[in-house]
């Protein structure tokens, strides 16, 4: 088999305090293909950005450890790469777009300056003028006129501030972008536009891009491949068609119930009972069984593993099969 | 019909450094006893503030508020005391709009003695306790407080809070918009079966396009303080006729797989709600936009039967007569 252009392997990701363990990403896989879009969908609490922490190597250590797992990225495991050399790949082969572009730009730098910064660190020996160049550039390529550039954040919008992050994640052109909820903070109008922006752009740099968010909307407009993530563990993979059209696993099922669909009309919907597992106190057996409408005496035992139910397609459930 | 809530021209205006914001820009609407209308309309569009004025929780700057047959922004301080106990409201952030040192009980028993509703500490046990029970809060929490409980629980009591007046009208300002999705649907269908056996009347505030059409029989859609069309949620998600309408239903991403659809993406963003001009307010974005547009605001009218668009251009554009 060819080699994974990026493999995440039984990752396991632990905040440990004083009063508690949090068991935040509990034995995480997916991989990833050049030039693939894969969406990590889950609620709260479901350690999807715990996962893209781990990748970067910035999980906040303490009280965040990785315990167990493995990264491969283009071949070589990112999990024993010294810090020097992750500084290297943050934010040259590897750059993230954060989910609050209010909080993740810098007051006080206009937005030209907060490109030049990252296009400096990675692309050294250039001029003044070519890195100012470079970062009018990227604006404009994000749909944001290069007379905007020397301009603060507080001068732009919502929308383009988002548009600013891209920009800044995209400067050194990035052969993996892990995007976190990038458009929650936006209106759906401004989000069609950012969609179609990253959708563009993935077209034409064959970026592969790691979507995280928890609108099964925008995965089915965007990802190829969709992982359904439940405290800390994959319950469901495939392809987007997988997924949407042949879903297995009843956590599956019930976020799909539970999304009003603007094509039917308003019967009631049908809720997940209980509340979304607590990571600091998961539950014996299956994660999802106290929750679970299909659960079983073996659900509350012992803990599935994911298994392929169709090529490509893998389920973490006992009953998937016969339900 | 017996109409609840009647608003007409209704305005809010806050003074900034700047000029003045029009907020609320000249709407009118009528809600009827049991129904909920929808209010819709992405960041900066007014719509919360117009939940707000509606209660009268922010004074208005003009119009009327007719609430029951009585204009609430003409009666007295006393008589406005009295009108909230039908008026209440649930707010969006159940992390914020929750005093963090009161526990639960006396938290959802506050309004109770506001308004001075009961003689003794064991009839206010009683009523707590049955309110908690019918928004599906366990008694163990009764004595809990707001951090020591999730989103969806703490969402459990601002409703709780809200229906223990027994009021006739809720104003629900982005109930579940900080909720996870499999959350929302619990809350979602809470609010509807309190309706449907208390018969509330809600005024339901959101920008998520796919709950408002879920769960409100009429939707209106707001754009920069004005109303730009209204209708019932089956006709205006069927039919939409405001450009704007058009754009704001073909952005939502479906959870389908292979749903491409035919996509409006707007230019631009929506423009400064300060000092603005006679003109159409959505005209900058508006792929039909003629110098009229330019130079006059459009009037809410009725289309068709019971569906209100205020354009100038709706009949060309939907090809009506």
């Amino acid at each position: 088999m060819a080699e994974k252009f990026l493999e995440v392997k039984n990752l396991r990701i632990e905040y440990r305090t004083e009063a508690e363990t949090v068991y935040a990403v509990n034995g995480m896989g997916f991989d990833l293909e050049k030039g693939q879009t894969i969406g990590l969908v889950g609620e709260t609490g479901a350690g999807k950005s715990t996962t893209a922490l781990g990748i970067l190597g910035l999980v906040p250590d303490p009280p965040g450890v990785v315990v167990d797992g493995e990264i491969f990225f283009e071949g070589e495991d990112l999990l024993k790469k010294s810090e020097k050399e992750l500084r290297e790949i943050r934010g040259g082969k590897i750059s993230m777009i954060f989910q609050d572009p209010m909080t993740a730009l810098n007051p006080v730098m206009t937005v030209g300056a907060q490109i030049m910064e990252v296009v400096q660190l990675h692309e050294k020996g250039l001029s003044k003028q070519e890195y100012r160049k470079k970062a009018e550039e990227m604006l404009e390529l994000v749909g944001i006129p290069a007379g905007r550039a020397w301009e603060y954040p507080h001068q732009f919008s919502g929308g383009m501030k988002q548009r600013v992050v891209i920009a800044i994640a995209l400067a050194n052109n990035p052969a993996l972008l892990i995007a976190d909820e990038p458009t929650t903070a936006l209106d759906v109008t401004i989000q069609a536009q950012i969609l179609e922006l990253i959708n563009n752009l993935k077209e034409k740099l064959n970026t592969s891009v790691i979507m995280i968010t928890h609108d099964l909307g925008v995965v089915a407009e965007v990802c190829d491949k969709v992982s359904i993530v439940y405290a800390g563990q994959v319950v469901e993979s495939g392809t987007v068609v997988d997924v949407y059209d042949h879903m297995m696993h009843p956590y599956t099922q019930g976020l799909f119930d539970s999304i009003p669909d603007i094509s039917t009309d308003g019967k009631e919907l049908k809720a997940i009972a209980g509340q979304i597992a607590d990571p600091a106190n998961l539950p014996v057996g299956c994660n999802f069984s106290p929750r679970c409408p299909h659960a079983t005496e073996e659900c509350m035992k012992s803990e599935p593993q994911l298994r392929e139910v169709a090529p490509g397609h893998m389920v973490r459930c006992f009953n998937c099969t016969k339900l | 019909m017996d109409t609840l809530l009647e608003i007409k021209d209704l305005k809010k205006y806050f003074p900034t450094p700047k000029g003045l914001l029009h907020a609320v820009d000249g709407i009118s609407f009528q809600v009827e006893r049991g129904e909920t209308l929808g209010i819709v309309g992405e960041s900066g569009c007014g719509k919360s503030t117009l939940g707000r004025v509606c209660l009268h929780l922010l004074d208005s700057t003009g119009g009327q508020i007719i609430f029951e047959g009585k204009d609430v922004t003409q009666v007295s301080k006393h008589e406005l005391h009295e009108l909230r106990r039908d008026m209440q409201m649930i707010f969006q952030d159940p992390y914020s709009s929750l005093n963090p040192r009161m526990n639960v009980s006396s938290i959802i028993g506050e309004p109770l003695l506001i308004h001075k509703m009961c003689s003794s500490k064991e009839e206010f046990a009683k009523r707590v306790k049955e309110t908690m029970d019918v928004v599906g809060l366990a008694p163990r929490t009764a004595y809990l407080y707001p951090h020591e409980l999730d989103g969806g629980r703490r969402q459990r009591i601002g409703i709780a809070r809200a229906i223990i007046m027994d009021p006739k009208l809720i104003v629900c300002d982005e109930p579940v918009s900080a909720l996870d999705v499999s959350i929302q649907a619990q809350i979602l269908n809470l609010l509807q079966e309190l309706q449907r056996e208390r018969k509330l009347t809600y005024m339901f505030v959101t920008h998520n396009l796919s709950v408002v059409k879920h769960i409100s029989n009429n939707i209106a859609v707001l754009y920069l303080g004005t109303m730009a069309e209204k209708a019932s949620s089956q006709d205006l998600f069927a039919n939409p006729l405001h450009p704007y309408t058009k754009a704001l239903l073909s952005a939502i991403p479906i959870a389908k797989a292979g749903a491409k659809r035919e996509r409006i993406i707007l230019k631009g963003e929506i423009t400064s709600p300060i000092n603005v001009e006679d003109r159409c307010r959505f005209a900058p974005r508006c792929l039909y936009a003629t110098e009229l547009c330019a130079s006059q605001n459009p009037v809410l009218e009725e289309v068709m039967p019971n569906h209100f668009v205020a354009c100038h251009h709706v009949r060309e554009i939907n090809n009506l007569k």
